[in-house]
């Protein structure tokens, strides 16, 4: 049972100082979570601390990989649009 | 860095009064300076950020601490890594607080002028408490003559406010959108407070909250607070009058109005959503209707969180990690040569004022009734007309009208008209590059250089621009005077500004 850090992290240093368990540590390219201390704040918060804090959609997975929090939902920008507006920009 | 002033007589001055006038802010409501407790004009009198006259003199610089963040703004975009961009939020290299210890040193013996460091991010300084005082308390220990300041969005703000005080940091910007949660909620997507995520109006109103107790604290322990606020068209426009007010009330120093920056490219909410920053003429008349209330401060350059230099300019490209890591510095001679060159612009602004005070008269300069002209100028520093039309990136817009001269604000291109130091550009592009200089000086009725080439020359003839090279070296106000008197006499008809200037 742990979270992981993948690559689309922006090493902003949010999550670190905040993991209960001292699970998160600098790395390169970017942040990562030891799996053998990870709790997923079991028992410390309600809500993964990492998780909560991350501002990039789609940097931490849970368990089973999925993404703790998905496009759209931090930003508040649709997918669509997003996928949109970057098609534009590439056709420019 | 060419700065003139350090040539100047400094015994002459010694006599000229202390205080007085400021350029471009005497007499002016919405920068006047001349309310304030001593003390106030002491601490702000060489702040660039604070002071619109001080930054015609002295730099600032930012140092990239602060990479986390405890909310999300709208107009921001946490992958914020770029080289190119200058707008607030982004940094190429982020420091820890050593290396940016050793840049400050760096910087401020290479460029003596400079007075300030900031602290702004790219997240906020106070999520990122410890890297944020682990800079300040080396720079207070080190290099006591540089004055410390923060930007923060106010969020943990009530939290550091001893540290704060301890630290001697005398400027803190607090960045207020809003006093009413659902206005907020258009300009918050989340919060992280106290160990959750917090959307919406909940969200916005524990920021509000936080903000405005930090800021009765700061004004308490009398410290100098700035406030900023992004101006978003259609979601805090009209709301923003009454942020002013409140601000205002509770003892706030400045106001500083500054525009949404939204492209789609930046990948912020607003950026690919569609919306709009606000025009030249919709900043300046909400700048106008706050003013009543505050000193407003208009010259800000919304710059980057790395940025180094006069405002305007950045030199950060030259105060690279690899490029500092070989410097030694001896920081306490370094110190002796920027009390002498501060002392020098001292005696030089005292010089300025004494001039100013013996011209100063109650007389209107023009006709009452006259319509005011706008009038661009190009300078590279030191309060004078001394760039090169080509060489600009940006031109100081000021309104000359029959009661004085006013600072509107900055008006930024992308690319100057010459391509390097004495290559003009070719073709198509030439055109493109001066098409976005006229149309950033469309409401302007002149434009004053150094010098201006006969190619653009007769393009801002064609546009309604009064180009003029006559005033090179003279300082602005002066110079922006003289050719509105020019400008009537010559019986040119005032521009509609509001109708100019819309779109």
């Amino acid at each position: 049972m742990a979270l992981s850090i993948i690559e689309s992290c922006v090493n902003c240093y949010a999550c670190e100082p905040l993991c209960p368990s001292q699970a998160i540590a600098k790395a390169d390219p970017h942040f990562l979570i030891d799996a053998k201390k990870c709790t997923e704040c079991d028992g410390d918060f309600a809500d993964p601390q990492c998780a909560t804090i991350c501002p990039i959609e789609g940097a931490i997975l849970n368990a089973a990989g999925e993404a703790i929090n998905p496009p759209g939902s931090l930003t508040g920008i649709p997918p669509f649009k997003l996928a949109e507006a970057m098609a534009e920009i590439q056709a420019r | 860095m060419e700065l003139k002033v350090l040539g100047q007589d400094n015994s002459k001055s010694a006599s000229a009064p202390a205080g007085g006038c400021s350029s471009g802010t005497c007499g002016s409501s919405e920068d006047g300076m001349g309310h304030l407790p001593d003390h106030v004009r002491q601490k702000v009198h060489n702040h660039p950020c604070y002071s619109e006259e001080a930054h015609h003199f002295y730099a600032r610089m930012h140092v990239a601490v602060a990479p986390a963040c405890n909310i999300q703004c709208h107009y921001c975009n946490r992958k914020y890594d770029c080289a190119n961009e200058s707008r607030p939020g982004v940094v190429s290299e982020l420091l820890s607080p050593d290396q940016a210890a050793k840049k400050v040193l760096a910087v401020a013996s290479e460029i003596p002028q400079m007075t300030v460091l900031g602290v702004a991010g790219p997240g906020d300084p106070l999520a990122n408490p410890e890297r944020t005082f682990s800079t300040f308390r080396q720079i207070a220990d080190k290099a006591p003559d540089i004055k410390l300041c923060l930007s923060t969005n106010g969020l943990a703000l009530p939290d550091h406010i001893d540290e704060i005080v301890a630290l001697n940091v005398d400027h803190v910007t607090i960045t207020i959108n809003c006093v009413d949660p659902e206005v907020g909620a258009k300009i918050y997507p989340w919060v992280f407070w106290n160990n959750k995520r917090i959307k919406g109006a909940k969200g916005a109103k524990i920021l509000i909250e936080r903000q405005q107790q930090g800021l009765e604290m700061l004004i308490e322990r009398g410290i100098l607070v700035k406030v900023n606020s992004v101006l978003i068209p259609g979601v805090n426009d009209e709301h923003l009058k009454e942020v002013s007010k409140i601000v205002k009330a509770k003892g706030t120093f400045l106001h500083n109005v500054m525009p949404l920056i939204a492209e789609a490219e930046h990948g912020t909410f607003y950026g690919v959503m569609g919306q709009r920053g606000p025009n030249k003429q919709e900043l300046s008349d909400l700048q106008d209707a706050c003013a009543g209330d505050m000193n407003m401060m208009r010259h800000c350059r919304q710059c980057r969180a790395d940025a180094v230099g006069l405002l305007g300019e950045d030199r950060g490209q030259e105060f690279t990690l690899d490029k500092i890591d070989v410097l030694d510095i001896d920081y306490a001679a370094a110190m002796e040569k920027r009390a002498h060159v501060h002392a020098g612009i001292e005696a030089h602004r005292d010089a300025l004022r004494a001039e100013k005070a013996e011209k100063t008269s109650i007389d209107l300069i023009a006709p009452q009734g006259t319509p005011p002209a706008r009038i661009a100028v190009t300078t590279k520093g030191g309060g004078v007309i001394n760039e090169h039309f080509g060489h600009a990136k940006e031109f100081l817009v000021y309104e000359a009208s029959p009661e004085g001269v006013r600072f509107i604000g900055p008006r930024k291109v992308e690319n100057a008209y010459c391509v390097g130091p004495d290559v003009c550009p070719a073709g198509e592009e030439k055109g493109t590059v001066l098409d976005a200089i006229l149309a950033a000086l469309d409401d302007c009725s002149a434009v004053l250089s150094a010098k201006v080439g006969i190619e653009p020359w007769s393009r801002l003839e064609d546009a309604g621009i009064t180009p003029s090279g006559e005033f090179a070296m003279d300082e602005i106000d002066e110079a922006v005077k003289g050719m509105y008197l020019q400008l009537i006499e010559q019986g040119w008809s005032g521009k509609d500004l509001d109708v100019r200037a819309v779109g």
